[in-house]
């Protein structure tokens, strides 16, 4: 089934393997990413959440099933994880919707 | 949730020969996953050998009140295994003569062996370093008659470590049943009451975290500090330490696993978190489990799967601590669940 879909839950496990092909962005990338998710001036947890919001934004399974994953762990309530994922939907229909004012801006510039 | 126990339902996996079948086929047989024995070898740490006994884990019974939808034991009100006042004699004898620090009693529910305040009162006397309930909290109240627990505890020094799986109802219910989140913030509300797990009390309460589903726990430290924040604000109550413990793939766990596709991914986690550091610290090597009919085995999760120790002695009748440190310890895929991370034993974390 799996060969004929375009993502497989299996190939996030296979996530490690892109530095097989290009050994120092590969690696860069991973360094540059474990570092972003350490405890900062934001809690790994506020983190997490952050990651979850954003995986739905960008609409990427694997990060979906990774941060739900994450936020369990973690002890983070499925509350918690629905108002990010809210979060992520109000900007992201914002960002569509704050674009209304350009059509407005246009309607009336071509109206008399 | 689970009303029965495998057993009761006698269902495929209540059989311990089917679980190892399990564990030792699929994704292990066909090397897409080392073996924990290939991979302790890496290592260097093959055979499991123990070291200095410092606990001594007595099982009084698979009897218990709640039927955990988790439950390595596969416990519930529908098994009838408990410990008699012979066996219990025997343990008493090895209590007086160990030197383990340790004594850890559990279950089920071990206040439901109808012996069980006896034989406190009497390996009590013995004078053990740390001596460890383990207690389901419902239990408490769970009927008149366990009312009074608490102060029962307290008057022996016995150290509490109780189940708590989330600080929030619905996650606890989820996994042990209706009710038991309500049950257990009395019962902790109780035994705040008669001092235990207070700042400065001697009077230990401690609490295990285990995660409720396919997933392993979080950080130790960080669960304690969400969990000691929530329960003091939301409900007043204190304890000391949480212990993270990660849910062994094994009995009504590993059934759990199967039943919801998720026994593949989860093995991957396991083997992925692998932490060579775990293993030189692994529960095993520092503890003799005994189980209801005196049989001795490496752990609690070896008891389960029916896996007696690798030694001449083999029944607290016959122990003989010398012996039994000689010998080499049972291994399966289920123990990369004490070597994950940070290691899981049930003091919590190893490493």
């Amino acid at each position: 089934m799996a060969d004929n879909t375009y993502y497989d839950p299996k190939d996030l496990r296979k996530f490690g393997k892109i530095t097989e092909w290009s050994e120092e962005l590969g690696t860069k990338f991973f360094d540059y990413y474990g570092k972003v998710f350490e405890e900062g001036a934001l809690t790994a947890r506020e983190k997490s959440l952050i990651a979850l919001a954003v995986s739905h934004v960008v609409k990427c399974p694997y990060c979906i099933d990774a941060y739900t994953k994450d936020g369990l762990q973690r002890g983070v309530t499925k509350e918690e994880m629905m108002e990010a994922v809210h979060v992520g939907a109000a900007i992201e229909s914002g960002a569509t919707l704050v674009h209304g004012v350009q059509m407005m801006n246009k309607y009336n510039k071509l109206s008399m | 949730m689970a009303t029965k126990s495998l057993k009761k339902q006698n269902a495929a996996l209540a059989y311990t020969e089917r679980q190892l079948e399990i564990l030792s086929n699929g994704i292990f047989g066909s090397d897409e996953l080392p073996t924990f024995a290939k991979k302790i070898k890496e290592t260097n740490q093959f055979p499991l050998r123990p070291k200095k006994l410092e606990v001594l884990q007595l099982n009084l019974g698979y009897m218990c009140n709640q039927v955990c939808e988790h439950c390595h034991v596969d416990a519930g009100p529908d098994r009838k295994e408990i410990m008699t006042q012979e066996t219990m004699q025997q343990c008493l004898e090895v209590i007086k003569t160990t030197k383990a620090t340790t004594l850890d009693l559990t279950g089920g529910a071990p206040e439901m062996n109808p012996n069980f305040r006896w034989f406190v009162e009497e390996a009590s006397k013995a004078g053990i370093k740390d001596f460890i309930v383990r207690s389901n909290l419902t239990i408490i109240r769970a009927n008149k008659k366990y009312y009074d627990l608490p102060e029962f505890f307290k008057k022996h020094n016995i150290h509490v470590v109780s189940s708590m799986p989330h600080w929030t109802r619905g996650k606890t219910d989820k996994q042990r049943g209706d009710g038991v989140f309500d049950k257990s913030i009395k019962a902790l509300q109780d035994l705040n009451a008669v001092g235990y797990g207070m700042p400065d009390s001697s009077l230990k309460l401690d609490l295990v975290y285990n995660p409720s589903g396919a997933f392993l726990p979080g950080d130790q430290v960080s669960m304690q500090k969400d969990f000691k924040k929530a329960l003091l604000e939301d409900f007043d109550i204190q304890f000391h330490d949480l212990f993270a413990i990660t849910n062994l793939p094994i009995a009504r766990f590993l059934d759990y696993l199967i039943a919801s596709e998720n026994y593949e991914d989860y093995m991957y986690q396991l083997v992925e978190a692998y932490n060579p550091m775990a293993v030189e610290n692994v529960m095993c090597t520092n503890t003799i489990s005994v189980s209801w009919d005196g049989w001795l085995y490496d752990c609690d999760f070896n008891q389960m799967l029916g896996l007696k120790v690798a030694s001449k002695v083999k029944h607290i009748s016959e122990y003989n601590e010398e012996v039994l440190n000689n010998r080499e310890i049972l291994i399966s895929q289920h123990c990369y669940g004490c070597t994950a991370g940070a290691g899981s034993s049930c003091q919590g974390t190893v490493a």
